[in-house]
């Protein structure tokens, strides 16, 4: 579905991509993997065809850098924030269709599959994050499109959002499209890809699937709990009897866990009669203790 | 390839979109009012004859065009691209399946309508008003005048189009694009007279810098057009009229449609080539 063989990208001086190879099957869930510069973007921005490159790429057995225009035509689209024109929202999505050669029963179709054909006549503008990009989402489906291409899509999301957004790319891959999405969050790449591409400097670093990323790249996720001061030693006694790896910090805890593991510290806690005030959880390649998360 | 229904979508959507925009509404008003009033304040202004009073409307009416085209067509122009390249509209625009050649010339389309648009009804109104006056002496040479205005209009706004495609904000754009009307405006016209007086120009040198500027190629035609005597404009006019007789009103028009296309041509060649204009620099990663 998507081949790319020695891709390079140069912003000046700066080499964004070198000599990144990677190939995406039809169905695939791939996530690209990597710290602010790492190349994701630049990546999912030639997928698109949106800028030049050297290399290699095929979408959909498309040559992107002979057409981009038709390999665009194969891909939706969903930017990290969207920035649509300020019209009402049914207005925008006949705007899209019609680049898009969809039909208008198509939005009428895509506003229910994303929800939002209650708020068809409001303009972008007065629509939630959320709203947005479940707006983004429905014109990256006008054409129905084989491929979607998400970049951060949840990035700016609240949880509940993230939740909804990601069901619905879940369902969609279920369904056969094929998904290509960029993340700095451990859980959206569990929960959505079946693939990581890992990136470093532009390069591919590490290929993995995404219950292997945490334990190959050293990424270590940490409870922090909270308790009140006189229930502080009754808590180090049962984490360390529960055999937890756990630091203490001021008033509270961080506990290390496992990525299925988040609620069992939690939970022996409570059959301890601890009550627990607050927690918070912390990916991380580094002990928590030396992030600043305070 | 040019698919020509993704330029029509996007013109449509610019049409729209200036329907919409507060300063292009005041515009089209104002244009309106003042060509109204102008017809008006000349036609009521003592015994003139009504070939003369006809004739002074048209002049005022050239004026006005002169000052109000330029200037809303170059800073509607200048705008347009930056200010989506800034808003991050255009990327996303970008990434569906249109090319940049499509964008620009639908954007371009757009806008072109909408001043067009603008002009008809001011030029309507004034005319409407001659009519009903029974001043209209010269119904096809008052329609020639729209269309010339029409051409001032499109060649500002590849120049302002061209001044987008080339600055990387709008703050940018938008000045230079007023720069540029102050330069044709003003600078142009008072600047030449200076110059050809201070340093003794030859005629033919002065009237060369005079149709090099837009405005002043519109200003001949329109006062050929409206059978005006060339004298108005002093040596130049009179050197032009001697020199091209009747092939002078087809040179100054080739001149008008060549502003049109040149900037326009430019400005596509720049926006397609360059990614930069596309993509802001703190979006890379």
């Amino acid at each position: 579905m998507i081949t790319a063989k020695n891709l390079s990208k140069r912003y000046g001086r700066a080499l964004a991509l070198d000599n990144l190879s990677f190939s995406i099957e039809a169905g695939e869930a791939v996530a690209l993997w990597g710290a602010n510069g790492a190349g994701k973007t630049t990546t999912l921005r030639c997928l698109l065809g949106v800028q030049g490159f050297e290399g290699e790429l095929r979408v959909n057995g498309i040559d992107v850098a002979q057409n981009s225009k038709a390999a665009r035509a194969a891909i939706g689209y969903v930017p990290q924030e969207t920035r649509f024109y300020d019209m009402p929202v049914l207005e925008t999505l006949h705007f899209y269709a019609r680049l898009k050669k969809a039909s208008a029963a198509r939005v009428g179709a895509v506003l229910e599959q994303v929800q939002l054909t209650a708020h068809q006549n409001k303009r972008v503008s007065m629509l939630s994050g959320g709203m947005k990009q479940r707006l983004a989402l429905a014109a990256a489906l006008l054409s129905d499109p084989p491929i979607l291409v998400l970049d951060e899509p949840t990035a700016n999301l609240d949880v509940q959002a993230q939740r909804d957004f990601i069901q619905t790319v879940q369902a969609l891959n279920q369904s056969g499209k094929t998904i290509v999405f960029s993340s700095h969050r451990l859980d959206e790449v569990i929960a959505l890809g079946s693939r990581v591409l890992v990136l470093s400097e532009g390069r591919l670093q590490l290929e993995c699937a995404p219950p292997e990323l945490a334990g190959k790249l050293g990424l270590h996720r940490w409870l922090r709990i909270w308790v009140a001061a006189q229930h502080k030693e009754p808590t180090l006694q049962v984490l360390n009897e529960q055999g937890y790896t756990f630091m203490p910090n001021g008033r509270s805890v961080y506990v290390q866990v496992s990525l299925g593991g988040k609620i069992a510290p939690l939970r022996s806690l409570e059959q301890a009669r601890i009550p627990v005030e607050d927690f918070d959880l912390i990916e991380g390649e580094m002990s928590p203790l030396e992030g600043n998360h305070d | 390839m040019i698919d020509f229904a993704n330029v029509w979508a996007i013109t449509l959507k610019e049409l729209r979109d200036a329907l919409r925009n507060r300063w292009f509404i005041v515009f089209t008003i104002a244009f309106a009012v003042l060509a109204l009033a102008l017809s008006a304040l000349t036609q009521n202004s003592g015994s003139l004859t009504r070939t003369v009073s006809y004739s002074r409307t048209a002049a005022s009416l050239i004026n006005l065009v002169m000052l109000f085209v330029p200037l809303i067509s170059l800073t509607l122009g200048s705008a347009n691209l930056v200010g989506d390249r800034e808003t991050g509209a255009l990327f996303y625009l970008l990434a569906q399946p249109v090319s940049r050649v499509e964008v620009l010339l639908g954007k371009y389309l757009g806008l072109a309508g909408a001043l067009l648009a603008t002009l008809t009804l001011g030029f309507g109104a004034a005319g409407a008003a001659l009519a009903l006056q029974g001043s209209l002496q010269d119904a096809g040479g008052y329609l020639f005048s729209v269309v010339l205005a029409y051409l001032l209009a499109l060649a500002m706004l590849s120049l302002g189009f061209l001044m987008s495609t080339l600055a990387r904000r709008t703050t940018a754009a938008l000045g230079g694009a007023l720069f540029l009307w102050l330069l044709l405006v003003f600078i142009g016209d008072l600047g030449v007279m200076g110059a050809s007086v201070a340093m003794r120009l030859p005629i033919e040198t002065v009237f060369t810098i005079v149709v090099v500027n837009p405005l002043q190629m519109f200003k001949i035609a329109s006062i050929l057009t409206i059978q005006a005597s060339l004298d108005v404009l002093g040596p130049a006019g009179m050197y032009a009229a001697d020199q091209f007789g009747r092939l002078l009103l087809p040179l100054l028009l080739s001149g008008l449609v060549l502003w049109i296309v040149i900037p326009l041509a430019a400005a596509l060649s720049l926006f397609a080539r360059q990614e930069k204009f596309v993509i802001k620099r703190s979006a890379l990663a």
